[in-house]
């Protein structure tokens, strides 16, 4: 087994097919997207691959260590440039092919019109732990 | 197996644990222990006296834990015989917890923890659970809680209002994992009220009753917000609220009122309408009026000015809500409404989109994000027929 990130973004990715806003989407088909997410958790929940999964909010700070005794440094909100992160899931897949299956079907989501949004999913690895067979046979 | 009655007998046992000379974490620990033991051995074979079954495992664990711990530190003079139980009541043990377990030195999340642990009879796992946080993780935050109230003294009066506020964040947590920790504020308060006399006390306890009473009309089947003015009023808990009220009503008598009685006076105002129309706001901005005289909290001036929409009109709302902090936590969203009302839907579209982006649960942001995209067909439409009209 494998774990892997799906990242979806608030700015950012690749620009989607289906690319208009949510709030100017009618309030039917944000309830139909609302529910495609919740179907998709659900279902991963049942085949056993679900890890964990939360949205974030669109706001955010930069912060940095600034020096002994100093409060750190903060900056923010974030510039309109910015990558933004809107949201997080872990799965924990048999293979790459597996986890690319699924990051396309979330992809799929409806939006506008009740047709999918296309929207670009950033698939992460994570790096496993350290090995349990320590002897390199080339 | 009954697990309310064997939550319910917690801090009790506790409180002989104490009596017969353990200190409280210690005391506390034992009992913890007792509590999944019963969880594991009463299904199969209940036991005939349940709070004797508790106090004698638990004593018998508190003595393999002294034990171990002397071993350890190569000292055996302690307790062997047990110690005759003192002569306090149960009641007693129970209200003493309840104040050690909100007390000021702890930040809220332990105190929290330690409550639902200590009062409640939640076993760690169950209360990591709930807050969706790994179990070592409360378990942790529970021992260091314990750490922080090690030199309190057990026998000292606490400060009620202390314990209402912890009691008052569990129920607003809610019930996102497996315990309802709405339920469970509220068997806690009751367990409360019925060891403390207080108008407070029964001013929370009738102001959770009110709004639990309302919580099956709160979420759409698919999951979604119901806003208050669009709940169906049928799926209220009439029970619930003939209890909250009453329980409001003799509190508000004793003339002592304080903040938990005026909201609850709120909240009864609101199950008492028939119909969202028929909602007194009148009233509602008076005990609002109160709150701010008793509280002076811009929360409460935020939700008195939707109260002032209600009853003066939207003008009057957005007036009152002029001179509050537009940073404050659902400003937007108060102000979309408002707006709407006063019949500018393209600023309400706008601001019902910010108080999305600003809001801090996942169904409250649809809701808000629903509410932007209801008002932006309807600018869409509009702007349609305006055009088509044109072209005619």
């Amino acid at each position: 087994m494998a774990k892997y990130l799906l990242l979806k973004h608030y700015r950012g990715a690749p620009a989607a097919v289906n690319n208009v806003p949510m709030d100017r989407w009618t309030p039917e088909e944000i309830s139909a997207h609302v529910q495609y997410m919740r179907d998709f958790a659900d279902r991963l929940e049942k085949s056993g691959e679900y890890v964990g999964g939360e949205a974030l909010a669109p706001e955010g700070t930069w912060v940095r260590y600034d020096g002994e005794g100093r409060p750190p440094v903060t900056d923010g909100p974030f510039a309109e440039t910015k990558d933004l992160i809107a949201g997080w899931m872990v799965i924990d897949v048999d293979s790459y092919e597996r986890a690319v299956e699924l990051a396309g079907e979330l992809s799929a989501a409806p939006g506008a019109g009740g047709e999918p949004i296309h929207e670009w999913l950033e698939l992460r690895p994570f790096l496993a732990p350290q090995p349990t067979i320590d002897e390199c046979h080339g | 197996m009954d697990e309310a009655l064997l939550r319910s007998l917690t801090p009790s046992v506790i409180g002989v644990l104490v009596r017969r000379g353990a200190d409280f974490a210690a005391a506390e620990d034992a009992v913890q222990e007792a509590l999944i033991e019963a969880l594991r051995v009463w299904p199969a074979d209940p036991p005939r006296d349940p709070k004797g079954w508790l106090v004698t495992v638990a004593w018998r664990k508190f003595l393999d834990a002294t034990r171990a711990d002397a071993a350890r530190r190569r000292r055996e003079d302690l307790v062997e015989d047990q110690p005759p139980p003192g002569p306090a009541p149960a009641t007693d043990d129970t209200l003493q917890l309840y104040f050690l377990c909100a007390h000021p030195s702890l930040t809220p999340a332990s105190a929290v923890a330690l409550t639902l642990r200590a009062v409640g009879g939640l076993t760690t796992r169950q209360i990591a659970e709930a807050y969706l946080v790994p179990e070592a993780t409360m378990a942790q935050r529970i021992s260091r809680a314990k750490r922080t109230v090690s030199g309190v003294r057990f026998d000292r009066p606490g400060d009620v209002a202390t314990v209402l506020r912890v009691l008052y964040l569990v129920f607003n947590e809610g019930y996102s994992g497996d315990v309802d920790l709405a339920a469970e504020a509220i068997r806690l308060t009751r367990q409360l009220a019925a060891v403390i006399d207080h108008p407070e006390v029964s001013g929370l306890l009738a102001l959770m009753l009110l709004h639990h009473a309302r919580r099956a009309a709160r979420t759409a089947p698919d999951g979604s917000l119901v806003p208050l003015a669009e709940q169906d009023r049928g799926l209220w808990d009439t029970a619930l609220i003939a209890e909250g009220v009453a329980i409001l009503q003799a509190a508000l008598a004793r003339d002592r009122l304080g903040e938990f009685q005026a909201q609850a006076a709120v909240a009864a105002l609101h199950c008492d309408a028939p119909t969202a129309e028929e909602t007194d706001w009148v009233q509602i901005v008076e005990w609002y009026d109160e709150l701010v005289r008793l509280t002076d909290s811009p929360v409460v001036r935020l939700n008195r000015a939707v109260a002032v929409g209600e009853a003066d009109g939207p003008r009057a709302g957005l007036a009152a809500l002029a001179a509050l902090d537009d940073s404050l936590p659902r400003h937007p969203a108060v102000a979309a409404y408002l707006h709407e009302r006063d019949g500018d839907p393209r600023t309400a579209a706008r601001l019902y989109a910010e108080a999305a982006d600003r809001a801090p649960h996942l169904a409250e942001r649809d809701h808000l994000t629903r509410q932007a995209a209801r008002l932006n067909a309807l600018l869409r439409r509009s702007a349609e027929s305006a055009s088509s009209a044109e072209d005619r």
